[in-house]
């Protein structure tokens, strides 16, 4: 199998370009370390099959944190037909000096400068043909967002497998080898890049005099943050109401009519079990596609860099940086993916205090079940607070659990980090990775979300001849063993098993919860504000906030601290320490007399 | 007039002379354009101690205060 890897420097459109040329979906981002992990995918170029991988950017061959590692065992281990180097166009001055050290691996390349269309705004002009000489590589310039010169690099590299047909290795001593380029890089640079002396202020320049203002910046990023979460609020909930309507009519029109006449249990099963369990967690898609859109036009704009600049002086107080404040925000997203960027830190202590702190960013899984818990119970105006206040809380959490862990988690590492030009995601993008998220969230509807359903249904039902959810079936047997522990935090029996399960996910949680009250998602809302006065609700939500936010979640924190130790720390300490917040909020407002 | 990065005023330019760090480090920087001889400028410096933001040719980096006083820089006029 033919193969070749697209190498550069972090953020220069490596996975822009991965896209186009395999139509994949890897994601992108204006973030210097978005991939920190090999992507892969096949096409058909030049008349054969050719694996392209997606590498993490590098700044030099000599990087030791985990997602340079990536690449580098990569190139160890892996042989290619050649390498596509891409570089910022604007930025050669110091990016070209990546392609003068990948010389001494004796690959094949070819040379792709891309961002020609910002690079053309900056009035920087590149003589390619002289470039291409001076370097004996072949270049292109392209933009890999827009498209302009794309065939020309597509040719570029039909060419490279042309001429070169078969894998080879990398000659690994060029991967420890010292490297003297910096002349070089300086006469290549004067000789074929032009720029202009003086630059006019851009648009990057003008916002983040605003943005960056030393004493506006910070509330300036919170408000922001605040309308786009009104934002998506006023978009998602109207399509959400639609949803449930849609699902409604799925069960009544078409369902209920259908197995009128099936025995009692496969009645319930399917209508109270199935389809309630999973239309409730269904309803929540279209919500959660629209935070997701606006996560990801955050994720592109640039303004997360600028959030680890304002955030940087806070967070060194609890020992964290600024990074890890810009993983905390991505975890608001899946903390999956935000556990996997802290890869970008070299420093392990630093990795592993941030990896503690992340999991309590408020995820948009245990979004779900608190959406439908404050529009249950509280007002639309309390609600809005509420939800304010758990998104504090987890900050909260995160801050406190790094404030007791620091000591252990001691770290020195200098921080520089790019500040990329602002950028805006195009529709097309945007549209993909709505796309990504909804096969996401179905692709986890389809296995364990309907798994968990079934299992809480068989709990909750068995033996068929008590009441459902009784203390009599399997789930009451469940819950009086975990009445000890739920009792003092006002978290009833049946609650507690859907904790239980949210243990495995989040999202099984309301559809636990459903099946559990055997209610639909329409009417559920109503039995459980039946049920629990506020005080208990809001014990737990943030018994739901605060422990152990999913399976995957701590899986992922095993496969990156290869720590059996931590890992096992990362699980109790939220679970202690969410015990005794809920505790603290229930018995206090116990005793103020709500 | 010499001095060290982290001392320049917002807007001020300088050029770097030396740069005081360990190889890794000094690589990291390297990557990013800050090596002897580069000009640098200072865009603005964040409140509470916090890092400063510099410019070196188009590219726009954010670096703690104490590294930057490892930066030596000859001020331009
Ligand atoms: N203006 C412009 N922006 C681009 C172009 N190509 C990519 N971008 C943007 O540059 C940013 C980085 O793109 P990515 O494809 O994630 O870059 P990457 O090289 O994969 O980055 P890492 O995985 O972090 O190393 C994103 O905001 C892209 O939308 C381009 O040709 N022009
Ligand atoms: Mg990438």
């Amino acid at each position: 199998m033919k193969r070749i890897a697209l190498l550069g420097m972090p953020n220069t459109g490596k996975s822009t370009f991965f896209n186009r040329l395999t139509g994949a979906g890897a994601r992108v981002g204006n973030w210097p370390g978005i991939t920190v992990d090999l992507l892969a995918a096949k096409i058909l170029l030049a008349g054969t099959m050719v694996e392209v991988v997606d590498l993490p950017g590098i700044y030099n061959l000599h990087g030791f944190s985990d997602d340079e590692q990536v690449v580098r065992h990569f190139l160890e281990s892996q042989a290619v037909n050649g390498l596509v180097v891409i570089l910022n166009a604007s930025q050669l001055d110091r990016q070209l000096a990546l392609l003068l050290q990948l010389k001494a691996l004796k690959l094949p390349m070819t040379l792709v400068l891309n961002m020609s269309d910002e690079a053309k705004q900056l009035g920087i002009k590149i003589d390619l043909a002289a470039l291409a000489r001076n370097l004996d590589v072949p270049v292109t310039l392209i933009s890999a967002k827009y498209g302009q010169g794309f065939e020309s690099a597509r040719q570029a590299i039909e060419q490279l497998l042309h001429t070169h047909p078969a894998v080879i290795r990398a000659d690994t001593a060029g991967l420890s080898q010292d490297d003297n380029i910096e002349v070089e890089l300086d006469r290549i640079v004067g000789n074929t890049v032009n720029t202009p002396i003086t630059l006019a202020p851009d648009l990057t320049r003008r916002l983040d005099r605003v943005l960056l203002h030393p004493w506006l910046g910070l509330p300036l990023f919170f408000i922001t943050v605040f309308l786009l979460f009104q934002l998506v609020y006023g978009i998602g909930t109207p399509l959400q109401d639609a949803m449930n309507w849609g699902l409604e009519h799925i069960k009544t029109g078409l369902l209920q009519p259908a197995l009128a006449n099936a025995p009692l249990p496969v009645q319930s099963f399917i209508l109270d079990g199935l389809f309630d369990g999973v239309g409730t967690v269904l309803s929540f898609l279209p919500i959660i596609v629209v935070f997701f859109i606006f996560m990801a036009i955050i994720e592109d704009s640039g303004y997360l860099a600028r959030a680890a600049y304002l955030m940087d002086a806070l967070m060194a107080k609890v020992g964290l940086d600024g990074r890890s404040f810009v993983m905390q925000l991505m975890g608001f997203g899946c903390n999956v993916p935000a556990l996997m960027g802290t890869r970008v830190m070299r420093s392990r202590a630093l990795r592993l205090l941030t990896m503690m702190v992340i999991p309590f960013s408020l995820c948009s899984a245990r979004l779900q079940v608190f959406l439908f818990f404050t529009t249950a119970i509280f007002a639309p105006r309390a609600a809005a607070v509420v939800m304010f206040s758990l998104y504090l809380m987890s900050f909260l959490m995160a801050f406190l659990t790094a404030l007791v862990w620091r000591g252990k988690y001691r770290s020195v590492e200098p921080l520089l980090l790019e500040l990329p030009p602002y950028r805006f995601p195009t529709f097309k993008q945007l549209l993909v990775q709505g796309w990504q998220q909804s096969q996401h969230f179905l692709k986890g509807a389809s296995g364990f979300i309907v798994g968990g359903v079934v299992v809480v249904w068989a709990l909750t039902h068995y033996p068929f001849n008590v009441p459902p959810a009784s203390p009599a079936t399997l789930a009451g047997q469940l819950a009086d063993w975990m009445v000890p522990v739920f009792q003092p935090l006002g978290i009833d029996r049946l609650l507690s098993v859907a904790l239980l399960f949210g243990f495995i996910a989040k999202e099984i949680v309301i559809g636990a919860l459903a099946v559990i009250y055997g209610a639909g998602q329409s009417n559920l809302a109503g039995v459980i504000a039946g049920k629990l006065d506020w005080v208990q609700a809001y014990s737990f939500m943030l018994f739901t906030l605060i422990y152990t936010p999913c399976l995957s979640t701590v899986a992922v924190l095993k496969q990156e601290s290869k720590s059996y130790w931590f890992t096992f720390i990362a699980v109790a300490w939220p679970l202690g320490l969410a015990w005794v917040v809920s505790f603290a909020f229930y018995q206090g407002a116990r005793a103020l007399g709500w | 007039m010499h001095t060290s990065l982290d001392h320049l005023f917002p807007s001020q330019t300088g050029t770097i002379e030396t740069i005081d760090v360990s190889p890794e480090l000094g690589r990291r920087m390297a990557a990013l354009g800050l090596r002897p001889g580069r000009r640098v400028e200072m865009v603005r410096a964040a409140p509470l101690r916090g890092p400063l933001q510099i410019r070196i040719g188009h590219t726009e980096i954010m670096i703690r205060r104490v590294d930057a006083a490892k930066i030596n820089v000859n001020l331009v006029a």
